[in-house]
């Protein structure tokens, strides 16, 4: 048969709405975790496109931890109003303020890992049965075992070495009360692709992502941008560079890359020619060989 | 956009890996990984620190792929996991499995999805027990293309002969035996890169392509039937705003042949017969729709549709049973229950069967039917019959591995516990 043959993307365009029309279809109460960052802003454009011409069937859940560049959140508050879809946030601040988790001490403090706590507690006051996140399975080897599907127990914990097997395109979202599943559509995706992907669709991006002038100090070989609530060491120089972000997440952690490109085909000739990955810079998954293994066993994203 | 241009019009191809830890499997997909770029500098640090802290000598790249801290600490591959590479032709997605005997349901599990299976015959044993097992397996999945490597060419002198007694009894002793209709053959040296990526010198012998090129150009889109339209009901989408007031969409993936605009069609179980009134797709309206596309349906008679049932060709429907047989491979360390209820998966339906009977195990080393002793336990495949609850819209997994598949359910645990081929 000439001609009946799918392009990558569009086939793994297919398969990500496929998977997003199963959790509507397979969970009561499912909702989107949306961070701001690009992996997100993907999956919200799958979700319009699954569902139309009707709106998105499940609300947005943000997980904020405080330190935001402030451009994703009103990126976020623009993206919220033209999809229609009602936004919950669960934040870190305020588990903080009750008192829930310590936030930690010395120059590398992140609330990254403080989010498990906050995001466990988002899940089981918005009641919700499935959460829909963007990981991809080439972001990093703890997620490369993960599941399209993945079933976490009543304390919202992932046992890897027990996964249901699965097959074909069929997926089993059965579970106990209490229980809820994560649910990663992108997860054959790669960051070329969710780039080639934003370019062939030319979905909007927070302008972080583009080349633009920040103050930023070094520290272990990594860009951090310049905030408030960063703690500087005293060797610490802050200096003004031509930035951009190549992931987006809690800005203590978040590193910055050097960089001029300023459009797309800029980006995806940058992401060609590099030789680092985009959790390279990420200070969060230093910590150790398992920091990601150990953080998604306890609930993290 | 010239080169974007290019990165835009590549095809996805899966590839399932079987072997075991010595047989250079972790070897060739580091190769092709490190050679196509996918493996970047900060990765390779770590997995140079990670080995030098283990006291190895060589850098270990199955540390690459081993993602668990327990497969790491115990030096074995536990479950499947995914990699991807691409070159300016194809994006690859590999399924890379343990291969040792108790991980059958792996190999099962990241063989589903593939389009080619990936085999290691270390030149210096030729074909062995596990080489059947893998092959049984790939057949059994009906990933409709095997690409035998006949590795270690190194440690037999690049030779000839030897390499052709080995093709020998493969062709012979394998694919005769269980009917694999498309087994291709390259001789190489992951360790070495002979072949891989680039056409070795030592092998004047040989004028096939590289694995590489092979697996760039294996004709795959022919892998799915497009004769027989078959349409699972996943989810109906009714906007409920005015713009859109009586919109009904019955959203699915297409499973088989090619939908178009105009279609008559049956949908089942009602067997009410309709035409297609537009095939959508967000905010496009299509002419025609083919697998593996997701999109949505209108239909020109209003009909009761709901998730589970099926929109098919009125000409060619599939068969609709309620006692159906399969091929099983279970999951689950607790036995097949004879007489035992579980929960079915099929396409989109949920419905509950009862094991009828087990009619026989195979022996996936000697490929021997055994009826003595039928007792199904983890990583057995076994001959079953089930009665299911409702009835089911199947084809044979041969003609359809979409329609053609199911899994069970413990209803108890809800654990998948075996993945079902419909005979």
């Amino acid at each position: 048969m000439e001609g009946y043959k799918l392009n990558h993307l569009a086939e793994l365009e297919a398969e990500s709405i496929f998977v997003m029309r199963e959790v509507a279809a397979q969970f009561e109460n499912p909702c989107l975790l949306f961070s701001g960052g690009k992996d997100s802003i993907v999956m919200a454009h799958l979700a319009k496109k699954a569902f139309a011409p009707a709106r998105i069937p499940f609300p947005f859940l943000h997980i904020d931890t405080g330190h935001n560049f402030d451009e994703t959140i009103a990126f976020r508050d623009e993206l919220i109003a033209e999809l229609g879809v009602t936004l919950d946030v669960g934040s870190v601040q305020k588990s903080i303020d009750e008192g829930k988790v310590q936030e930690e001490k010395g120059y590398n403090a992140s609330r990254n890992k403080l989010q498990t706590n906050t995001l466990l507690e988002a899940i089981e006051n918005g009641k919700y049965d499935a959460a829909l996140g963007g990981g991809r399975r080439d972001e990093e080897k703890a997620r490369a075992k993960e599941r399209f599907f993945s079933h976490r127990d009543e304390f919202g914990q992932w046992d890897p070495k027990n996964q249901r097997p699965e097959l074909w395109n069929i997926f089993n979202g059965k579970k106990h009360m209490g229980e809820h599943f994560r649910v990663f559509p992108i997860s054959n995706w790669t960051e070329m692709d969710v780039w080639q992907y934003i370019y062939q669709e030319n979905i909007k991006l927070p302008s972080l992502y583009y080349t633009h002038e920040r103050e930023v100090f070094e520290r272990d070989g990594v860009w951090l941008a310049k905030m408030d609530f960063m703690n500087l060491k005293p060797s610490e120089e802050v200096i003004t560079k031509r930035v951009r972000c190549r992931t987006i997440g809690d800005v203590t952690c978040t590193g910055l890359t050097l960089s001029e490109a300023n459009s797309l085909e800029d980006i995806i000739q940058e992401i060609a020619a590099t030789r680092v990955t985009e959790r390279g810079g990420r200070a969060d998954d230093k910590r150790s060989e398992a920091a990601m293994e150990d953080r998604k066993k306890e609930g993290y994203f | 956009m010239g080169k974007e241009k290019g990165y835009l019009d590549m095809q996805l191809m899966r590839f399932t890996t079987a072997g075991s830890v010595d047989d250079g499997k972790s070897t060739l997909i580091g190769r092709l990984l490190y050679d196509s770029k996918a493996i970047f500098e900060d990765q390779m640090e770590a997995i140079e620190t990670a080995s030098k802290r283990k006291g190895e000598e060589d850098v270990n790249l199955a540390l690459l792929t081993d993602g668990l801290r327990a497969e790491r600490e115990q030096g074995i591959t536990i479950d499947v996991a995914y990699r991807y590479f691409a070159t300016p032709k194809r994006k690859f997605i590999i399924a890379d499995t343990p291969g040792h005997v108790q991980y059958t349901r792996n190999m099962v599990t990241g063989a589903s999805t593939a389009n080619a299976a990936v085999i290691l015959i270390d030149a210096r044993n030729g074909v062995i027990e596990q080489t059947r097992r893998h092959s049984y397996i790939a057949n059994l999945l009906q990933i409709p293309h095997i690409v035998v490597c006949v590795n270690k060419m190194d440690l037999v002198d690049f030779s000839e002969e030897r390499y052709n007694t080995i093709v020998a009894d493969y062709k012979t002793n394998i694919s005769d035996k269980i009917g694999i209709k498309d087994a291709r053959f390259v001789p190489i040296s992951a360790k070495m890169g002979d072949n891989v990526v680039e056409k070795s010198e030592k092998t004047p012998w040989y004028n096939g392509p590289t694995f590489l090129d092979l697996m760039e150009t294996i004709e795959i889109k022919n892998d799915v039937d497009f004769e027989n339209k078959r349409f699972p009901v996943q989810y109906v989408i009714r906007p409920m705003r005015d713009e859109f007031h009586d919109y009904r969409g019955y959203a699915g993936r297409v499973a088989g042949g090619v939908f178009e605009n105009g279609d008559k069609v049956k949908i089942l179980p009602s067997g009410l017969e309709t035409t297609i009134k537009s095939i959508d797709s967000y905010n496009k309206k299509l002419e025609k729709a083919f697998p593996p596309e997701s999109v949505t349906l209108t239909l020109d008679q209003e009909i009761d549709i709901s998730r589970g049932d099926m929109i098919v060709g009125a000409e060619n429907p599939p068969r609709q049973e309620q006692e159906v047989q399969m091929m099983v491979c279970w999951f689950n360390e607790r036995n097949l229950v004879p007489r035992g209820k579980y929960a079915l998966k099929h396409t989109s339906n949920d419905s509950r069967c009862i094991i009828t009977e087990v009619v026989n195990k195979v022996d996936v080393n000697t490929l021997e039917k055994i009826t003595d002793d039928l007792t199904v336990g983890l990583n057995d495949i076994a001959h079953i019959k089930v009665k299911s609850a409702k009835p089911l819209f199947v084809d044979s997994y041969e003609k359809n591995r979409q329609t053609g598949s199911v899994i069970l359910i413990d209803e108890g645990t809800n654990e998948t516990v075996a993945a079902g081929m419909i005979i």
